[in-house]
């Protein structure tokens, strides 16, 4: 167990990468064998990454450096620098492990039904775990050119799962799409690791932030960093290629991918908090991220009430709700070097953001997987075409209306509390935000109330009349979703407490992070 | 700390647990009052509008595309404006970026 504990950073990637390539070897023993081996690997992935995480939460960071007689030695004896690959996690970092983990259970028990009649399957979930370690791995690494390596992992992983209905020729264009943009973002992040690597010959991120000098060159990596990282959480107005991406990709991968689009959030926090913070002038680089989020809430919602297919509808509700996230964070950020307001609301502003990346994540991971269980059932997205499903799969509105309710911010779903605590202050830094911030979730309701109308109620249509519920499996992923949502509303001082608040702790002393590697200097 | 006792602004566990078992009793107290003597498929659960014929079902439901229609009609300008940009064209996504780098770029190379 000890041994488990102290090596479960590289085992998290390290055991689902060697899955992946395993996979279309065991493959070959039976679709329900290779189902239970995925199940069972990532069963004993999440234990690790709670115990990982209850080592973190009570011991503080985990430094992790491969090849090391002892893997908390950053620094070997004689440097003065680390030089071998880290694993570096602290509370931040293990918040987005948890919510990658739990998604990517729900994940692949929704698609064990999903796609148990489809082709192609044992690539399906070889590429499902490599995005898991791309997604694993960029939040636990401690050094940039891994982080541009596992971005590369997710990207290309989620551009061919976008892509696996390739008898849809939309699926190939969204594919298509995610991998330019993602290939054009790593080459932007890649360029702006180059430039740091040829000014302080370094590339673990705590030795940077020690040694950064914040000149002319590092503004340059800072704007082509954050404009790359903008890019992939599709934010406003890069933000283009989320609805087509998330349209069209099968219901298990689309919660992976807006994970993976969340991950490059984390990159953006974790390069302006941990990497330039102390340096860059905190009020303008808030204001730039409270901008770029306020843009994408009101853009993003107002083309999703637009919409008639109901998956591009949750895509660009995806594309607006982190700008709640970049809101709130944005505002902690804007306030950092002022200790009066980062005590008063800015802390809180930060985990106001930082919750609602769990919260959005589950419920836009459920929502999508009911617009998927009614194309699976009805064989169209469009919203024109359906009406009274609700009489037939009682559970999907059920499970829809909980999704809808929780992205609308209604009480007592999840989204309410972080919301909650978005407005509330918002409000105290700037009360124009605070009033757009509640304008968008009032159009996200009458967003879904239109799509709740238009499926599920009315008349029961002649063409939908043997449409049935769709299978228990893929009730079950969307049920452990659901009682997420409802548990994380009825109880979010508990889930604020335990997991968010180490989270917002991590990004705001940037030296714990440094110290931890860099203190250990001989 | 008990779970049951994780407040949270003046959020209690308890007491939203408490209103939904209420709001539950009292919606199936409702629920219990309705007629009970009814016959399903008969004429006693046909739609009636006023004594006029029926429509079929397709033509009952109101469809989504006319759905806020005088919110979309009232911000014709507004939608006409940002659809624009939203061409699904690869090529014009990767020109907003380009945009976006040179602007911060010089905004960066001015500041500095």
């Amino acid at each position: 167990m000890e041994h488990l504990n102290i090596h479960s950073p590289i085992l998290i990637v390290a055991l689902p990468l060697f899955a992946a390539f395993l996979i279309p070897l065991i493959s070959r023993a039976g679709n329900k064998v290779r189902g239970s081996f995925t199940i069972a690997l990532l069963s004993f992935v999440a234990f690790l990454v709670g115990i990982l995480a209850v080592n973190i939460y009570t011991a503080g960071t985990r430094v992790y450096t491969l090849g090391a007689s002892v893997p908390e030695l950053a620094i070997p004896e004689g440097y003065i620098v680390p030089v071998r690959i880290i694993f570096q996690v602290d509370g931040i970092s293990i918040f987005m492990g948890i919510i990658a983990t739990v998604v990517m259970l729900a994940a692949i028990i929704y698609s064990l039904q999903f796609l148990k009649d489809q082709t192609g399957q044992d690539r399906f979930y070889s590429l499902l775990m490599l995005l898991y370690v791309g997604v694993m791995g960029m939040v636990f690494t401690g050094d940039m050119f891994n982080l541009f390596v596992f971005l590369e992992i997710a990207s290309i992983a989620g551009a061919a799962l976008a892509a696996y209905r390739t008898n849809m020729a939309d699926a190939i264009e969204g594919g298509f799409k995610y991998i330019v943009i993602s290939a054009i973002g790593g080459l932007l992040v890649l360029f702006a690791i180059g430039i740091l690597y040829s000014q302080y010959n370094l590339l673990n991120i705590a030795a940077l932030a020690h040694y950064m000098e914040y000149g002319t060159l590092d503004m340059i990596v800072l704007a082509l960093l954050a404009i790359a990282f903008v890019m992939k959480l599709a934010g406003v107005p890069l933000h283009m290629w989320a609805p087509d991406t998330y349209t069209v990709a099968p219901a298990g991968t689309t919660p992976m991918i807006l994970v993976a689009s969340y991950t490059s959030m984390y990159a953006l926090y974790r390069v302006t908090f941990t990497l330039y913070g102390g340096h860059i002038d905190t009020t303008a680089i808030g204001w730039v991220l409270i901008i770029v989020g306020v843009l994408s809430m009101l853009i993003g919602v107002m083309m999703a009430v637009y919409q008639t297919d109901i998956k591009r509808v949750m895509a660009y509700h995806a594309v607006s709700q982190g700008g709640y996230m970049l809101l709130g964070v944005g505002v902690g950020l804007a306030v950092l070097n002022d200790p009066a307001a980062l005590a008063s609301y800015g802390r809180d502003a930060i985990t106001g953001g930082i919750f609602h990346i769990i919260n959005h994540v589950f419920y836009k991971a459920l929502l999508f997987m009911t617009a998927e269980a009614i194309f699976f059932r009805i064989g169209t997205r469009d919203l024109n075409k359906m009406g009274g499903l609700a009489r037939n799969m009682k559970w999907t509105t059920v499970l829809f209306a909980i999704g809808a309710l929780a992205i609308s911010g209604i009480p007592p779903f999840n989204g309410f509390a972080s919301k909650l605590l978005i407005y509330e202050t918002v409000m105290r830094f700037n009360p124009i935000l605070s009033v757009i911030a509640m304008f968008v979730s009032l159009v996200t309701l009458a967003s879904f109330a239109k799509v709740f109308y238009s499926a599920f109620t009315g008349p029961e249509m002649p063409a939908y009349k043997e449409v049935r519920e769709v299978p228990k499996g893929m009730i079950i992923g969307m049920g452990i979703l659901a009682v997420c949502i409802i548990l994380f509303g009825v109880f979010p001082g508990l889930v604020v407490d335990t997991i968010v608040a180490p989270a917002t702790d991590a990004l705001i002393n940037q030296g714990a992070y440094i110290n931890s590697v860099m203190g250990a200097a001989p | 700390m008990a779970v049951w006792s994780y407040i949270y602004a003046v959020w209690s566990p308890i007491v939203w647990i408490i209103a939904l078992i209420v709001l539950a009793v009292i919606a199936l107290y409702v629920r219990s009052r309705g007629q009970k003597n009814y016959k399903k498929g008969t004429r006693q659960t046909d739609i009636f509008i006023s004594g006029i014929q029926v429509p079929p079902a397709e033509q009952r439901h109101v469809q989504a595309h006319n759905i806020y229609w005088g919110f979309f009609s009232a911000l014709k300008g507004f939608y006409n404006a940002i659809m624009r940009p939203h061409t699904g064209i690869i090529n014009d996504y990767i020109l907003w970026l380009v945009v976006i780098m040179a602007i911060a770029v010089l905004v960066i190379v001015t500041v500095s």
